[in-house]
């Protein structure tokens, strides 16, 4: 059994487990790393297996495909054919001689590391949120909105009693449900986009009745939990001294700007705010992997351009779970076949390929739908802080921008420390652009999410040495 | 009211104890630092290295380590990874965590 080829997938989420079921299906050795201690990421995000949930589809929606995911999985588990390598980071994927060798660290500590080889590798990293800055967004109880939810459905706990959620996106939907059903009071849903958008992209919105039921089920959901919905709103303001106590909304103009006099203030102790999304594609930037913009470059095939390498759900764009489902589907497919040394007949999955279509113009249908104010940029005060690593205010960056000419997020970093901290700039790196006027491009990590603490700490202060050199030193493990 | 727990039908084991800066606060089995910290209310637990400002969970996920904590004596933890173990001493973490 040992010659049978092997491949190893990254992410265990939709597209991750979709790719490992298919390949597995197929006749080729899986490893499934991902870094959480269960499957199922950020959509099908189970709560930790000591709270010992006996209802978590409350949480969830479509739980069926999840439980056959799970159930698929467990079968390859059992079978020998799928190995599932939990909390395992992965920091790092090598080519050399067309194998592959995953280097990952291990557990929340990230400080053991283990090398994992295989013959390809699937890339199923997801993406995380953008959310731009806007006064007062640094202060606790204010949270990314996906971060609100994965705390929800993983640790099953809610970050206060009263929450605003705000932003733009259909996750909002979601997160602004399973508080509500959590038991928080949700004083109100604001969100920039405008209803009569959504009118204008019928034809694709017609193309998924599914989907559109999914929508109008939120929102019915909305309404029996009483919260009320603010389109064409946004937060342009959040209060409070050492937590968060309110947030200013006001309604937005026809150019994206705030409508003057229409402001109000609402109480709250939890804001769950967020922009979109953006592609996990650190990995594949360091196996040389083309990019489109900000995704993953793809053929039908799923195939990256880099042999050995496939690619699928939201590192490849942004489109929600279903067509993470359909492309891991497609990708697991396509790798196990080749992996056997034949030359895929895409006739065997074209229902698949149908709804990845259909979902891809679906995706891209919202994606015009929901953005963030035209004129968000206006809001940020010079005092805000856009780097939350750094501390690095709006108008360091505009100073940057305004006196010394700095042109791209490259030089802005340079010059401001913007995007040089701990998260190495995933979350300022949209605000950023924002406000210097320049495109987000990829940022050419030296190491994938998410990087050893220690070897970052360590090129910040050399104090920081200290937790790395001595792994004994008391954690918990 | 409802709460997640209940609304999950979690029937985790007992609770047991840790410390926040030196008081005690109950935790669950399965619940990392931050699930804890917030289920006590708390949702600060970082002041930055430069304005001293706190700072918990932000992100959820691992991503962007605003949630940077002390366990057991060491700084730089992602709360919302870590998961608790009975007699955890949690510390608030103050720049870096490091003395100097
Ligand atoms: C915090 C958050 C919460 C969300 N909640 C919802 C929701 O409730 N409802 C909804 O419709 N959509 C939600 N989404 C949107 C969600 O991204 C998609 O619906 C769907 O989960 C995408 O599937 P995927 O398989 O492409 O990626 P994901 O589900 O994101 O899975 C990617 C997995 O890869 C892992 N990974 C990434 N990089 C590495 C690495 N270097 N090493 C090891 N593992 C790695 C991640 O930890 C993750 O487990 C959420 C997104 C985020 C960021
Ligand atoms: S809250 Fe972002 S890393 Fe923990």
């Amino acid at each position: 059994m040992t010659d049978r080829p092997r491949l190893a997938v990254i992410g265990a989420g939709p597209a991750g487990l979709a790719a490992t079921v298919a390949a597995a299906a197929h006749g080729v050795r899986v490893t499934l790393i991902d870094a959480a201690a269960q499957a199922g990421a950020q959509f099908y995000r189970q709560p930790a297996a000591a709270l010992r949930a006996g209802r978590p589809q409350a949480l969830h929606h479509d739980w069926r495909t999840w439980q056959r995911l799970r159930e698929a999985l467990d079968a390859h588990v059992r079978a020998g054919a799928v190995e599932h390598l939990t909390d395992h980071h992965v920091w790092l994927v090598e080519r050399e001689s067309g194998r592959f060798t995953v280097h990952a660290l291990l557990g929340p500590e990230e400080e053991d590391a283990v090398a994992v080889s295989a013959d390809a590798v699937v890339l199923a990293t997801g993406g995380y949120e953008k959310v731009l800055p806007f006064p007062g967004w640094t202060l606790p109880g204010v949270v990314t909105a996906g971060g609100a939810q994965a705390m929800l459905k993983g640790a099953l706990v809610v970050p206060g009693r009263t929450a605003v959620v705000a932003g733009t996106g259909p996750l909002l939907l979601p997160v602004a449900v399973g508080l509500a059903a959590a038991g928080v009071k949700v004083a109100a849903l604001v969100e920039s986009a405008a209803p009569r958008a959504f009118l204008r992209r019928t034809r694709a919105l017609a193309a998924q009745p599914g989907k559109v039921a999914e929508g109008a089920g939120y929102a019915a959901r909305l309404l029996r939990h009483r919260v009320r919905t603010l389109a064409r709103h946004t937060v342009i303001e959040a209060h409070g001294i050492d937590r968060l106590e309110a947030v200013t909304v006001a309604a937005l103009d026809g150019e994206g700007g705030v409508r003057a006099g229409t402001e109000r203030r609402i109480p709250c102790d939890t804001l769950a705010v967020g922009h979109g999304m953006l592609p996990h594609t650190d990995l594949a930037e360091t196996l040389g992997c083309r990019l489109d913009g900000l995704r993953v470059h793809v053929d039908g095939e799923q195939r990256t351009d880099v042999p050995g390498v496939w690619a699928a759900g939201e590192a490849t764009g942004i489109g929600g779970s279903a067509l993470a489902l359909t492309e891991g589907h497609i990708a697991g497919r396509s790798a196990a076949v080749r992996l056997t040394g034949g030359t895929p007949d895409p006739q065997e999955w074209v229902a698949a390929a149908k709804s990845r279509t259909r979902l891809g113009e679906f995706a891209a249908a919202l994606d015009a739908v929901y953005a963030p104010p035209a004129n968000w940029s206006e809001q940020v005060t010079d005092d805000t802080v856009v780097c939350r690593c750094e501390e690095v205010t709006a108008g360091t960056v505009r100073e940057a921008v305004a006196q010394l000419g700095a042109g791209d997020l490259r030089t802005v970093k340079l010059l401001t420390r913007a995007g040089m901290g701990w998260c190495q700039g995933r979350i300022c790196a949209p605000g950023v652009v924002g406000l210097a006027g320049c495109e987000l491009t990829a940022s050419r990590r030296p190491f994938a999410r998410p990087v050893p603490l220690g070897v970052l700490a360590e090129e910040h202060s050399q104090s920081t040495t200290r937790a790395h050199t001595h792994p004994t030193d008391g954690g918990p493990s | 009211m409802s709460s997640p727990l209940d609304l999950a039908g979690a029937r985790p084991g007992p609770a047991f104890t840790v410390t926040f800066d030196g008081r005690d606060i109950e935790a669950l089995p399965g619940q990392t630092v931050a699930a804890a910290l917030w289920a006590a209310g708390i949702t600060s637990w970082r002041t930055t290295r430069g304005e001293g400002r706190p700072r918990g969970v932000f992100c959820g996920i691992g991503v962007c380590f605003d949630c940077l904590v002390t366990v057991n004596d060491r700084p730089g933890q992602r709360a919302c990874l870590l998961p608790l173990q009975p007699g955890d001493a949690i510390r608030t973490q103050e720049g870096t965590g490091h003395d100097d």
